[in-house]
């Protein structure tokens, strides 16, 4: 792809491209699962208007992943080390809790290893995410709206507890290998694709997997990378697949004192950026890529030079049923995208 | 007039950790205001600078999201059960 940033104006056009570019062989491969990873990331221009000309942002798109969201990494990492270890082995079935794109990652990884799959997915998921994971047809069992994400970590706990000989249980929120496929993978692919010029990493936390895993790369290749993580701003928010971490069961990978800085955000704000995503850059995005691209754009405002890479978890596809986009036209209108960054 | 209204747990710190609180009034505005008397605070998370129920908040009267009834204009009566919902899930 191309990297070169080209003139330093945010505010340029990006160079037509012919689509089908000759310089790159399209990959090839003999398993879906071969395609996770190696997401490209896309230079944010319009919706970046106003910061220094020296500041560039990019965003990694996770929605490459085959199974649609970064979620792929950690679960194919933690199914493999599961298999590895012995852990999981013919006749077990792969057991966890999920918002969704975990869920999503761990039915289509099960289809291609050829082991069940059995999610416990909060009611209140996206109509989408549910429509996904029955397609791959995992079993789901759906746990109380009232208790959010925690309500099925709690429900799948149970589960396990009954039946312990049948399950492997990923435990993405535990499990080591959750951060150590952002470590492997993201991390250095990032490292590559910015030519080692990456200044500030930014990644929401969901089970902080991301922010952890790449984080820990970028501080042993350079510890002057800056570390930023985003959260919901508030317990009741409307940002899926982000956790407000003072109000959640705190994930075991989760160590906040190795982060740099966190940022919080609005879920309105978040929100308006996704919409601004969509109409100024044609990048329809998820709830959690607003809130990423917002916090990258607060501390681009304070820099006059720097490269910055938000993780842009998914595509919006999944969330096109959601309260997200109910009269979203009226938000759009002149004088209602006003932010405070 | 007194219903009762489930609370999910990001508004149980209002609530002293009920997950189920009685309110009184006609119809959901009513209980807004009623819950808002009850418990300081609550009525700002529920609704925006313009009054209406936030974006990612879902109220439900009998199962029925109030967003294709009346909205905050919904009629409530005597045993009805109101449930406030999170639009979204979070983590992953």
């Amino acid at each position: 792809m191309n990297l070169d940033p080209g003139p330093m104006m945010a505010t340029s056009t990006p160079k037509l491209r012919l689509i089908q570019s000759p310089s790159k062989e399209p990959k090839r491969a003999e398993s879906v699962l071969d395609f996770i990873g190696d997401t490209p990331l896309l230079q944010i221009r319009r919706v970046a208007e106003g910061i220094s000309p020296g500041v560039r942002i990019f965003a990694k798109l996770e929605g490459f992943n085959p199974g649609g969201s970064v979620k792929d990494r950690p679960a194919l990492r933690m199914v493999q080390e599961g298999i590895r270890v012995g852990k999981l082995r013919p006749g077990k079935t792969i057991l966890d809790s999920t918002s969704g794109n975990t869920g999503i990652a761990l039915a289509m990884i099960g289809r291609v290893l050829g082991y069940p799959v059995e999610l416990v997915v909060p009611a209140n998921v996206s109509m989408e995410r549910k429509k996904i994971i029955q397609a791959y047809a995992a079993k789901v069992t759906y746990s109380d709206p009232m208790e959010g994400s925690d309500g099925a970590i709690r429900e799948c706990r149970k589960i396990l507890e009954g039946n312990p000989d049948k399950y492997f249980k990923p435990d993405q929120y535990f499990n080591p290998m959750n951060p150590q496929a952002h470590y492997e993978t993201t991390g250095p692919e990032i490292y590559r694709q910015t030519r080692g010029e990456v200044t500030h990493f930014i990644a929401g936390i969901g089970t902080g997997g991301t922010v952890m895993g790449a984080g820990r790369y970028f501080k042993e290749v350079n510890p002057n990378i800056k570390v930023i993580a985003v959260e919901p701003d508030d317990a009741l928010h409307g940002l899926e697949g982000l956790k407000h971490m003072a109000s959640s069961i705190v994930p075991g990978i989760y160590h906040e004192e190795e982060i740099d800085e966190k940022i919080p955000v609005s879920t309105d704000e978040a929100y308006s950026m996704v919409y601004r995503l969509s109409q100024e850059e044609g990048l329809l995005v998820g709830q959690s890529s607003g809130a990423a691209l917002l916090a990258a754009l607060k501390i681009a405002r304070k820099l006059r030079s720097g490269t910055l890479v938000a993780i842009f978890p998914d595509f919006g596809d999944k969330y096109l049923s959601t309260n997200l986009w109910i009269g979203w036209r009226d938000r759009m209108a002149v004088g209602n995208l006003e932010f405070n960054i | 007039m007194s219903v009762r209204v489930r609370v999910p747990t990001p508004l149980r710190k209002y609530t002293q950790g009920a997950d189920e609180v009685n309110a009184q009034g006609n119809n959901v505005k009513a209980l807004v205001e009623d819950l808002e008397k009850n418990f300081p605070g609550i009525k700002e998370r529920l609704c925006d600078e313009s009054g209406k129920i936030r974006r990612f908040v879902n109220v439900y009267v009998n199962g029925d999201d109030i967003r294709f009834l009346q909205n905050l204009e919904t009629n409530v009566k005597e045993g009805d059960n109101i449930s406030i919902v999170p639009a979204i899930a979070g983590g992953r």
